[in-house]
């Protein structure tokens, strides 16, 4: 307690009674836990930012071979003018960007269509079976991004790209149109019936949320039932649309899984991938021109969409539920419909599932007769000619290290991610209408708008060195746990915000009243009451984490590598049938993750998904 | 001993509102003072700066010698050191406790011996009627239950200080009265100084000590009920108070203690006041009857509502509409011609400008 002793001093005292009120401030919990959070957020984000900008400002090692006068380390635009502006700009940046814009826009209208459609049907029609419908729609998040992906080369493959033949060509005799095998138009359909789920969420519940009173009202003007879903439905749901769309776009162009599998063979290559294959071939800097590209690009989108609802709503969901909405009848087309619905959502589930887990039954890649099956790719001991003398995935000890990797990954992520959620809710939550909670908000917003592969690659240029109190990262697991709780900060803070916002602030004050310290608040009141949230943000970033590959990708290293990322080396090699079984088993420990964490209390992953 | 509680000079802004301006009290131990007034008036923000989960931008408050916050020394202590206990709007009982384990938080933290835990958890159910409620969680009793748990969780705390806001907000109008006497009560048990905050105004003549009448931050009139009920300081209080609403008639004064309004005179002390004045006269101090008596004036019966135990007649005269209250069931009926006195000895006068009383009746 602050000594009640008193100057004598007027200004003095004045001084002292100012100096006393400011400890006060900064020492209360709201505050302290907020600069801890602006601490964390400062380097897990600004930092990182700002070294990616310095990179390609300077001359690296490789520069002083192309440009004779480069002094390592010296201010430079080279890097902006190579790519912006050189015989390189064209297929470095232009090309992929167009290519980026092309497959982003396609597979988010798509996932549009599906998702808007689908919401409709569950939530205002008299369709049957709705609550199935509900359940699926769920199904395809928790699959890597790239399942689809790997599933179409398996069916459509040609051999333009050299290699073993596709499903369709084994049945049909020949080789499917190059537009079909690799390109575009499959990244577009893969990502979409990935990423519908989103739209699916964020509509069904805006449409949840809209009293039909507000389309009876209408109705009982003499409004036709078009007019009504255009001039009254539409516009209330389009909040959810527009996050939809900034979620899905920013998704789609930053992921690399697909458009790697689907775009590499062709030499279709999107900003992502280009990303990596400047990375790889070490020009660090040129990588991150263009994942300053690909932020930007995010930016814009964003501010258009904010622009377009104008207000910051685009990216919140619509809360409240519980009206009673009236619902279409569909008449004699219900049963068509519904079986349309359901069919669909179980090929798209299951079809890419039965096509990888046939894929790895086989011997002879390209072979599909029945004398072709084997278990050698799950079990099977090395052989020289086989898989490039890989063993079979369950034979691999590999294997079972990057499970493990992934698994552990995937825990320490969601644990941290979890608990920040909670840390980061209190502060903007108790802190509201304060300038430091709105700075907060909006930091713990930044990695939102940054594409999953160009946070990656702004971690490459951090941690490479010790940084004030943090020992050099890279090639470290830790490393691979502090980027994916970064990236989650945007959805952490969202659960936490809406899990603190259930806990009424008199709960805390009634036992501040009794005299609990901040340890006693935090872990009688207000850990219990927000556990649902926390268990929730658990499971979502636990699901997340273990699948993702675009934000890991540019940053394992062989001691640290994940599932995700052995899918990928083994696309690489060739071992297409070995990458299947991989993602198999992956889709295996998701669900396994998925269905144990579910069981604690309040776990969902509408729950997660701040719904 | 219950303590003294010193309200000096105190004032609260949030952002360019100020809630409470530049306000100042003293209430005597073991006093149940209520602070009244429409949302909005900074009645609860008071109450919060009192208990600690505000902090005033100016001003002391002493709790008995104890200075508890100071804006010109820097002080301010912490709520759980300022002894006193705090019942909200809504309950804020933890919902993943039970009632034991509600009630034991604040014991456990004083490291209170587990038998005098049980002992003072014991105790407290009974003086709020709820013995063997323990085992139940918050959502599995009603509203009124979890109101007396609230209370239950206060006094097991044993603060010399009642904080209560709003308290019985949330009942329905029979768990409110039954809540009333329970916690009026409970105030005569304990001795211990209460603070009152309700928008209810016969709340707070039912219960307290003393009424301290609050508009936008600045305290009108700190009385006892009777006197804030007779003798409203301003027009405000007058206004607020009383069910139904007193009768504010505007005139102007008419000669030695008369004042003229509309096209008759009511005979009132004036004590030298000039010009546009206000008189203010309750329902229930109005005489009514069906046939001219002396000094009455002539009305025509507007509207009648009996309600039971008394009636309410809303009489008009040209533009001069006053509210009645009888007792029982009025025979009136609807466009009958009734006179109505005026008690001089129950009407006040206000200055129409400034709105206060004139004739200070202390």
């Amino acid at each position: 307690m602050t000594s009640l002793a008193i100057s004598p001093h007027p200004l003095l005292q004045r001084m002292q009674a100012s100096s006393r009120r400011f400890i006060r401030w900064l020492t209360s919990t709201k505050v302290v836990l907020s600069l801890f959070m602006l601490v964390i957020m400062y380097y897990m984000v600004i930092v990182p930012l700002y070294r990616m900008v310095l990179t390609t400002v300077t001359y690296q090692e490789r520069d002083v071979f192309r440009v004779p006068a480069a002094e390592v380390g010296a201010f430079t635009l080279f890097h902006y003018q190579r790519m912006l502006n050189s015989e390189f700009s064209k297929p470095y940046l232009y090309d992929p960007l167009v290519h980026s814009i092309q497959i982003s826009f396609g597979a988010t209208a798509l996932a549009l269509a599906i998702g808007g459609l689908f919401a409709w049907m569950c939530i205002r029609t008299d369709m049957p079976g709705r609550a199935l419908v509900n359940q699926l729609a769920l199904l395809p998040y928790i699959m890597p991004s790239w399942t689809i992906a790997a599933a179409w080369t398996v069916l459509f493959k040609n051999r333009i790209s050299g290699g073993s033949p596709g499903i369709f060509e084994y049945l049909m005799g020949y080789s499917p149109p190059q537009w079909l095998s690799y390109g575009p138009l499959p990244i577009i359909i893969s990502s979409a019936l990935h990423y519908y789920t989103f739209f699916f969420l964020f509509v069904s519940a805006a449409l949840m949320s809209i009293d039909s009173n507000l389309e009876e009202a209408g109705e009982l003007m003499g409004a036709s039932r078009w007019r009504i879903l255009r001039k009254i439905t539409f516009p209330l749901v389009l909040p959810a649309i527009l996050s939809g769309f900034i979620m899905t776009f920013s998704k789609v162009m930053g992921t690399y899984g697909g458009p790697a599998i689907l775009g590499i063979p062709i030499r279709y290559y999107t900003i992502s991938t280009m990303i990596r294959s400047a990375v790889n071939i070490g020009d660090k800097a040129d990588g991150f021109v263009l994942a300053i590209t690909l932020i930007l690009f995010a930016m814009i989108n964003i501010s258009i969409n904010q622009k377009l609802v104008g207000t910051r709503r685009s990216y919140e969901t619509i809360g409240g539920r519980g009206f009673v909405a009236h619902t279409t009848k569909l008449g004699k087309w219900k049963g068509a419909l519904t079986t349309i619905v359901i069919v669909f959502q179980i090929l798209v589930i299951v079809l890419p599932l039965g096509l990888l887990l046939y894929d790895t039954f086989m011997l002879v890649p390209g072979n599909y007769s029945l004398s072709n099956l084997t278990l050698h790719n799950w079990i099977g001991k090395s052989v020289k000619t086989i898989n490039n003398g890989s063993p079979g995935v369950l034979r691999n000890p590999k294997i079972y290290a990057y499970a493990w990797n992934s698994i552990r990954l995937s825990l320490w992520t969601a644990l941290y991610t979890a608990l920040m959620g909670i840390f980061l809710g209190y502060s903007i939550v108790k802190g509201r209408g304060t300038r430091l909670s709105k700075l907060i908000e909006q930091l713990a917003f930044i990695p939102y708008v940054i594409p999953g592969i160009a946070f990656g690659a702004v971690y490459i240029s951090m941690f490479a060195r010790p940084l004030g109190p943090i020992p050099a990262l890279y090639g470290t697991f830790a490393l691979l746990v502090i980027v994916s709780v970064a990236k989650h900060i945007p959805y952490s803070s969202r659960s936490g915000v809406s899990a603190m916002m259930q806990v009424g602030r008199e709960l805390e004050e009634a036992s501040e009243v009794a005299g609990a310290n901040v340890w006693d608040r935090f872990r009688r009141i207000i850990f219990p009451l927000t556990s649902s949230g926390f268990v929730a943000g658990f499971l979502l970033t636990f699901i997340t984490t273990m699948r993702e590959l675009s934000l890991i990708i540019l940053l394992v290293t062989p001691s640290t590598m994940v599932l995700a990322t052995q899918t990928m080396r083994y696309k690489e090699n060739g071992d297409d049938q070995l990458a299947n079984a991989v993602i198999i088993i992956l889709i295996v420990l998701v669900t396994i993750g998925n269905f144990a964490i579910g069981r604690f209390r309040g776990g969902s992953l509408k729950k997660g998904l701040g719904m | 001993m219950a303590p003294t509680i010193t309200i000096k000079n105190l004032t609260k802004k949030f952002g360019d509102v100020v809630a409470i301006k530049n306000f100042s009290l003293t209430i005597d131990p073991g006093t149940f003072l209520t602070l009244l007034g429409p949302s909005g008036c900074g009645k609860t923000t008071l109450l919060r700066c009192v208990a600690g989960l505000e902090e005033p931008d100016g001003g002391e408050i002493y709790i008995d010698d104890k200075l508890v916050f100071s804006y010109a020394r820097g002080i301010s202590v912490p709520p759980g050191q300022r002894e006193v206990g705090l019942v909200f709007q809504n309950y804020a009982l933890w919902p993943h406790m039970k009632v034991y384990q509600n009630m034991s938080f604040a014991l456990e933290i004083q490291k209170l011996p587990k038998d005098e835990i049980n002992q003072r958890i014991k105790e407290s159910l009974i003086e709020v009627k709820m013995e063997g409620f323990d085992d139940r969680y918050p959502r599995e009793m009603s509203g009124g239950q979890q109101q007396r748990i609230a209370l239950a969780r206060m006094l097991a705390y044993r603060p010399k200080v009642f904080l209560m806001d709003e308290p019985l907000s949330n009942l329905d109008a029979r768990l409110r009265m039954d809540m009333r006497s329970e916690i009026k009560r409970l105030h005569h048990v304990s001795g211990a100084t209460t603070i009152y905050v309700t928008h209810d105004q016969v709340e707070a003549l039912t219960m307290s000590t003393n009424i301290a009448v609050m508009r936008e931050g600045i305290l009108q009139q700190l009385d006892s009920p009777e006197r804030v009920y007779r003798y409203p300081s301003n027009l405000f209080v007058a206004d607020f108070i009383g069910n139904p609403k007193v009768n504010l008639l505007e005139g102007s004064v008419d000669g030695k203690n008369s004042v003229k309004v509309g096209d008759f005179r009511v005979d009132i002390e004036t004590n030298g006041a000039m010009g546009q004045v206000v008189v203010a006269m309750r329902p229930e101090d109005i005489a009514i009857s069906t046939e001219p008596v002396d000094e009455s004036v002539e009305f025509t019966a507007y509207s009648v509502l009996p309600s039971g135990a008394d009636s309410t007649i809303v009489a008009h005269r040209g533009k001069t509409e006053i509210t009645v209250k009888v007792t029982g069931i009025s025979h009136i009926k609807m466009d009958d011609k009734i006179w109505l006195k005026f008690d001089p000895q129950a009407l006040n006068l206000y200055n129409k400008e400034s709105g206060n009383l004139i004739v200070p009746k202390y």
